[in-house]
């Protein structure tokens, strides 16, 4: 379910060009394409705004942690109904720069779906359609390279939700810090210390896990409460910064890490 | 406010200085905070760049550094750094390193620089100078215990009764019947100023039953022979722990109180008791009843319950100090009387001296005997030391069963070398400061805080001032002291379970005496010794000291402050091990203490530190570190 093609080396990147966003190799060349065939306006002034090259520097990547709250996890059938973003630089989290919006879903909700979000009904009942807050979504995000833990949710249901509204989809690059979670557990995983654990004690070791709150863990990164899209985007872009300090550089280069 | 980052606000709720900010502003100050995640080992300001923002450590521990690269404090989750750079020139001072996996709130200069002008109470505990801090802390402290601040004038209800010197006890009994009162005052003429009667003595009820109708005396008997002469006396200004004080020194419940040498009242025991449990009255007086050393031991549960019933009720240190001082030097005095009793009088006459602690009237409730003996200059060894040494032995047993242990360097009227006359005594203390070596003067120190207890006292009083005539302007006495008072040095503060050492080493519990407060007490001796102050409580010799005016402005009441606050958490830490039965000592495990005691803690052993080195640089200026 992971989307691993980050893991593929530059060479299959280039060779293989993908619908499929989770692998494209130059975002600059598919923004102008797809600018180019965006008929909403906001859409295609977004794409105008390009995205940076893959060979730039993390250090000098401006970065947009982002995370969704839904009524679900199928993006054809369940909707958003929180947006929190958190721009950030390797050097420095802008929280003060943050925003968090809640959106009313066009579905029919039903009491239980919505409890564990920490959004009442009676705000939900108040909120603006997600159409009506693109004007500052999308700025917000033009520009930037967007940081997620699991990218397939923010895409995919992003996507999905322009689509019903303007008739078009939307693509972007991300940096997963799942996806990065995984492919470092899994370098571990296949090492020569993981096999002769494993080896050793006759069975394999409990696979770790990587979702949010296990993966900050391991990075002595406090413990927040879940569900809420701000703290989650906030903790994601922590979550970021923790994972280049332990084991990448500041000169990484973005095509390592994004997809 | 439309960003609601949760995490962060509820952090500040709970931590201060944030925590008691107005709402509205909290949120502000939450919305205006960025992050930053810095590894293990990582740099995160360097000196000398420009300051930016406060940092709040959200989690991990970070090591802030001097600029010449020795540590000056360790932080973890609720700490804060970078106030010194933003308040004072924009730039870094104090530069800092991530010790584990850390993440940094970060406040912007502006935001903290608004924090700092309208938030008064921030202000205060974010004041880049410890010592102000302290200083809050401690004029708190003080405005809130009546005790500590009310002045003795406060207790009089009442005009002084006063009777002429030729009256007769009955025209006494009638007067204090028709008065009222509990004790009345005996004058007589004083023939240099008219107009300024003599106080010849007071007589009290009790004088009435125990020296009047107990031995049967007559009504016409004058009232000079039921009274007690050599009255004790205290000015209205003084405060009415200072009369506490003087009662439990003089074992007497009557003071008079004196405005422009006048009587203007009585003070009596029942005038203190509402403001002050009369714990240490009680076991002065007790002491003075008991008539063997097992009634005396026996009264050590009781000592032990008033000193630490004094701390829960916030007594000063300087308070329970004096009191418990004044209890000690009750068991030796009844004890030497006990001596007396069983070995006869004295063959030549002596002073039964206190030393140390005990005459600096800074005993807690774990101290050990510090006592010496002036004998006449007509003692004969051959003949007299005999009795003497038999005496001392009997005060010395005694007092390790009332729980003062015997002196581990020998400090004790039990050694013959300090069993001597008066003039052997003078040649002492002119040896030690006319020609000192830190060597000889490394145990000397506890000899240099002198006070009699018993018998001619004017001995002590001899002797003390020939030390502060001597000691006086000697360079190179108070360079050898100094030298020595060097040789105990504060730590740096806590981290996490862990006392943090200068070099950065982590121990397990800190000695409070040996790293606080005697290093303290050493230090503010040298200070007096060199303005031939006869002070000897630390207190009193700071007064001397700041009054002197050889400190650097403000710096006397630092060390004030930061002697009291030590002094109380080491008392306080006694009285807990009191309370939970188990025998008190001066080792302290930081797991015990609060933030808030941590944090005042730390800011008292900055102020010894920066002291000591000042003391250094005063008194031994040729010296390299």
């Amino acid at each position: 379910m992971l989307h691993l093609g980050s893991l593929r080396s530059d060479a299959a990147q280039r060779r293989t060009v993908k619908a499929d966003a989770s692998s494209v190799a130059d975002w600059a060349r598919r923004f102008e394409a797809l600018g180019a065939t965006a008929v909403d306006e906001r859409l295609r002034a977004f794409y105008a705004q390009g995205v940076p090259a893959g060979d730039t520097v993390l250090a000098d990547v401006p970065l947009l942690a982002m995370d969704f709250e839904t009524t679900g996890l199928d993006p054809q059938q369940d909707e958003i109904v929180s947006i929190g973003i958190v721009p950030m630089t390797l050097a420095r989290i802008q929280s003060s720069a943050s925003r968090h919006w809640i959106v009313r879903p066009r579905g029919v909700l039903n009491a239980e779906s919505v409890t564990f979000h920490a959004i009442t009904h009676a705000q939900i009942e108040g909120a603006p359609d997600l159409g009506a807050i693109l004007d500052e979504l999308l700025p917000a995000l033009a520009g930037c390279v967007v940081v997620v833990h699991c990218a397939a949710i923010e895409r995919a249901f992003l996507d999905a939700a322009l689509k019903a509204r303007l008739g078009e989809g939307i693509e972007f690059p991300v940096i997963d810090t799942m996806a990065l979670e995984a492919r470092l557990h899994r370098r571990h995983k296949s090492g020569l210390f993981a096999g002769l654990f494993a080896n050793l004690f006759g069975r394999n070791a409990a696979p770790l896990s990587i979702r949010l709150a296990d993966s900050r863990a391991r990075y002595h990164l406090p413990r927040y409460r879940a569900h809420h899209a701000l703290t989650d985007a906030l903790a994601t872009a922590e979550l970021l910064q923790a994972q280049i300090a332990h084991h990448f550089k500041p000169d990484t280069t973005l095509k390592e890490v994004w997809a | 406010m439309q960003v609601e980052q949760l995490e962060i606000l509820d952090f500040l709720a709970a931590h201060p200085p944030f925590d008691d900010l107005p709402e509205g502003v909290r949120e502000s100050v939450a919305a205006a905070i960025d992050v930053r995640y810095y590894k293990a080992g990582e740099q995160i300001v360097d000196f000398g760049e420009p300051a930016e923002f406060w940092h709040v450590v959200r989690s991990g521990a970070v090591e802030v550094f001097r600029r010449n690269g020795t540590l000056y404090n360790r932080l973890t989750a609720g700490g804060y750094f970078g106030e010194a750079g933003l308040l004072r020139q924009g730039r870094v001072r104090f530069p800092a390193r991530a010790l584990e996996d850390v993440l940094l709130y970060l406040i912007p200069q502006a935001v903290f620089l608004d924090l700092f002008e309208n938030n008064e109470a921030f202000a205060d505990i974010v004041e880049i100078e410890d010592r102000t801090r302290l200083r809050q802390v401690m004029s708190r402290r003080l405005d809130a215990n009546d005790l500590l601040s009310a002045t003795v004038e406060t207790l009089v209800g009442r005009q002084a009764v006063v009777l002429d010197s030729t009256a007769t006890v009955l025209d006494a009994a009638q007067r204090m019947t028709a008065e009222g009162v509990s004790s009345i005052l005996i004058i007589e003429d004083n023939p240099d100023v008219p107009e300024l009667p003599i106080i010849a003595g007071i007589v009290t009820d009790r004088d009435l039953r125990t020296r009047l109708i107990a031995p049967g005396l007559g009504y016409d008997t004058p009232v000079t022979a039921i009274m007690s002469a050599g009255v004790l006396t205290i000015t209205y200004n003084q405060l009415v722990f200072e009369a506490m004080l003087a009662m439990l020194r003089g074992n007497v419940h009557h003071l008079p109180v004196m405005k422009n040498q006048r009587p203007i009242g009585i003070v009596a025991l029942s005038d203190i008791i509402r403001y002050e449990s009369r714990n240490s009255l009680f076991v002065v007086g007790s002491i003075f009843r008991q008539q063997t050393v097992d009634e005396l031991e026996a009264l050590v549960p009781d000592v032990r319950a008033c000193f630490s019933r004094m701390v829960t009720e916030d007594a000063s240190s300087h308070m329970v100090g004096c009191a418990m001082a004044a209890i000690g030097r009750s068991f030796k005095q009844r004890l030497l009387e006990l001596a007396e009793a069983e070995l006869g009088p004295p063959p030549v006459p002596y002073c039964f001296l206190a030393l140390g602690s005990m005459a600096r009237q800074e005993q807690l409730i774990v101290t050990d005997q510090d006592n010496a003996l002036v004998l006449d200059n007509r003692f004969d060894p051959a003949q007299h030391d005999e009795y003497f040494r038999k005496l001392a032995a009997f005060v010395s047993d005694g007092l390790a069963r009332c729980g003062y242990t015997y002196c581990t360097g020998g400090v004790m009227a039990s050694n013959e070398k300090w069993r001597q006359p008066l003039r052997v005594w003078e040649r002492y203390f002119t040896d030690w400061i006319e020609r000192p070596t830190p060597e000889s003067l490394l145990h000397a120190g506890i000899f240099f805080d002198l006070d009699g207890v018993w018998g001619r006292m004017e001995w002590a009083t001899r002797l003390r001032e020939l030390i502060a005539r001597k000691a006086k302007g000697n360079s190179r006495f108070l360079a050898c002291m100094a030298r020595n008072a060097l040789l105990r040095t504060p730590p740096l503060g806590f981290f996490k379970d862990f006392v943090v050492e200068s070099d950065g080493r982590h121990t397990n519990a800190i000695n409070i005496k040996r790293r606080g407060t005697a290093p303290l007490a050493d230090l503010t001796r040298v200070h007096a010794l060199a303005i031939g102050s006869q002070s000897l409580n630390s207190f009193d010799r700071l007064k001397d000291i700041i009054d002197a005016a050889i400190l650097p402005l403000g710096r006397g009441q630092d060390l004030y402050d930061s002697l009291e606050f030590i002094s109380m958490v080491r008392a306080r830490h006694q009285a807990e091990d009191v309370d939970a039965g188990i025998d008190p000592d001066n080792s302290i495990d930081p797991e015990k203490l609060s933030d808030f005691e941590r944090k005042s803690l730390r800011d008292a052993f900055l102020i010894l530190g920066n002291a000591q080195k000042f003391l250094k640089y005063r008194y031994q200026p040729g010296r390299a570190n």
